[in-house]
């Protein structure tokens, strides 16, 4: 058990490892999405309540998930590398942060581009998962500066999984905002007790998109780790063995 | 560091207060590092109206969030210094290497940031409130959430600060990590005055500033503890 995790734990190994993966989440990602979007722009029935409008949620509910998967991806990665010092754990959380960065951006902006139509606005401080959309952005972007401000990586890596592990509870913040705070925001539809209040039609493409989104981002955050351990160990041997090595012989 | 020297070690409690009293000490010696960002509140609160405009029912209407954004300001500015003379005279290593738990020691730090601080803030806030028309009743209500609201900004920017104390050009990046930290209690504190102005139900922002400030004087104290560590390692 400890072996297998020392050995997942060791960057050549991981690396090779993350190369091989990488397309068994890619392909079948861009399948889900591709069917997702077809089927959520084309089959799936018009809301009788917001009419096509609502179709933005097959990009905007995957987008705000993983925001908040990646933070949690940050903050487990950086719990792990303070309690256990596995580097790799901390590579994770390093590579996590612009991703998560950039799906928050793309949840605010479906948001605010869904609002218009619906609110008669492009944004709408009343509502609190906006506002706390765009705190989890401010984290990201602090996370982001404290890295870059600490030239060691080391001491970056630890003072930064400090400083997610304290956002965490920002992140729960922003998870339990709906029941905190009244608002002119729906409900959620989608994680009632009584099962979803969603047509199958809606449902299943929405599924589709959130499995798909799920697996490209976890296409590109393995993708951003591989770069990052490279970068990270470009003084080690195994590295430059496998640069300078011919073509094919990795 | 358990090996028979326990007696001679002072206790846990009186590591605590000699921590406080010291930092008290040097605030007291210096009493710019106090006054400056009270004046600073001062001088943010009486921005407002000039740029707003004199009229009572606006400044009545948006007094407590302005006195709020204005108090998370001067705290934020007044944190910056917290760690960052102990770190160039070299006495935050002699804390680290004191027998006493750290974050023990760094909360005590936190309290005196908070005495020497936060405390004044709410004392003179007052004072600022009644330039903005503010009933008199209200003004206990804010003074409460701003007590409150000032020991959760000193807890959660003494993080910040451990993190920071090494770096150069800190104060934009101080502000970045401890400001969305800090919206929560800033959304409750505000609201909470807001709501006890219209008169409507505000306890249940008391409540859960009184929970945020509990939670934070339980936990803040050890991500300090560790942020300093790694700063300093």
């Amino acid at each position: 058990m400890w072996k297998f995790f020392h050995r997942m734990a060791s960057p050549p190994h991981f690396y090779r490892l993350a190369a091989m993966f990488t397309p068994w989440l890619f392909i079948p990602g861009l399948a889900l999405i591709a069917y997702g979007s077809y089927a959520g722009l084309f089959v799936a029935p018009v809301d009788y309540q917001q009419g096509d409008a609502f179709r933005i949620i097959y990009v905007h509910v995957p987008a705000a998930y993983l925001s908040l998967m990646a933070y949690m991806i940050m903050a487990v990665g950086g719990g792990i590398g303070l309690i256990w010092r596995i580097k790799l754990a901390h590579t994770v959380g390093a590579a996590a942060a612009p991703l998560g960065a950039a799906f928050t951006f793309l949840a605010l902006a479906t948001g605010s581009i869904w609002g218009r139509p619906m609110w008669g606005t492009w944004w709408e401080w009343g509502d609190p998962r906006l506002t706390s959309e765009l705190i989890l952005l401010f984290l990201f972007f602090g996370y982001m500066a404290l890295r870059s401000a600490i030239d060691d990586t080391t001491k970056a890596d630890r003072a930064c999984a400090v400083l997610a592990l304290v956002g965490v509870v920002n992140v729960v913040i922003v998870h339990y905002s709906v029941e905190w705070w009244s608002s002119l925001h729906q409900g959620q539809t989608l994680m009632r007790k009584d099962g979803p209040a969603m047509d199958a039609a809606m449902l299943y493409p929405l599924l589709a998109m959130i499995l798909g989104f799920s697996l490209i981002f976890g296409a590109l955050l393995l993708r951003r780790v591989r770069t990052e351990v490279l970068f990270r160990e470009r003084r080690t041997r195994w590295v430059r063995e496998m640069i300078l090595a011919p073509a094919g012989g990795r | 560091m358990m090996n028979g020297s326990t007696a001679q070690q002072p206790g846990l409690l009186s590591g605590l207060i000699a921590t406080i009293r010291r930092d008290l000490l040097l605030a007291w010696k210096r009493p710019g590092d106090v006054l400056n960002p009270l004046f600073f509140f001062a001088m943010v609160c009486t921005l407002f109206p000039l740029a707003v405009g004199p009229s009572a029912e606006q400044l009545k209407f948006s007094g407590p969030g302005v006195l709020w954004v204005a108090a998370l300001l001067a705290t934020l500015l007044s944190l910056n210094s917290l760690f960052v003379s102990d770190f160039e005279d070299g006495s935050l290593d002699q804390l680290l290497l004191s027998p006493q738990p750290l974050p023990l020691l760094a909360l005590g730090k936190t309290i005196a940031h908070w005495l020497s601080s936060g405390l004044p803030l709410v004392l003179i806030s007052p004072l600022l409130a009644m330039t903005y028309h503010m009933p008199a009743d209200i003004v206990g209500v804010m003074m409460l959430t701003l007590t409150l609201g000032t020991i959760c900004l000193s807890l959660l920017g003494a993080i910040g600060a451990a993190l920071t104390v090494g770096l150069h050009r800190s104060t934009a990046l101080l502000s970045l990590l401890i400001l969305p930290l800090a919206m929560p209690v800033l959304l409750l504190g505000a609201n909470t005055v807001s709501l006890a102005a219209a008169n409507d139900m505000y306890l249940t922002g008391i409540w859960a500033l009184g929970a945020y400030a509990v939670l934070a004087l339980s936990l803040a104290p050890y991500a300090t503890a560790a942020a300093l560590r790694i700063s300093n390692e």
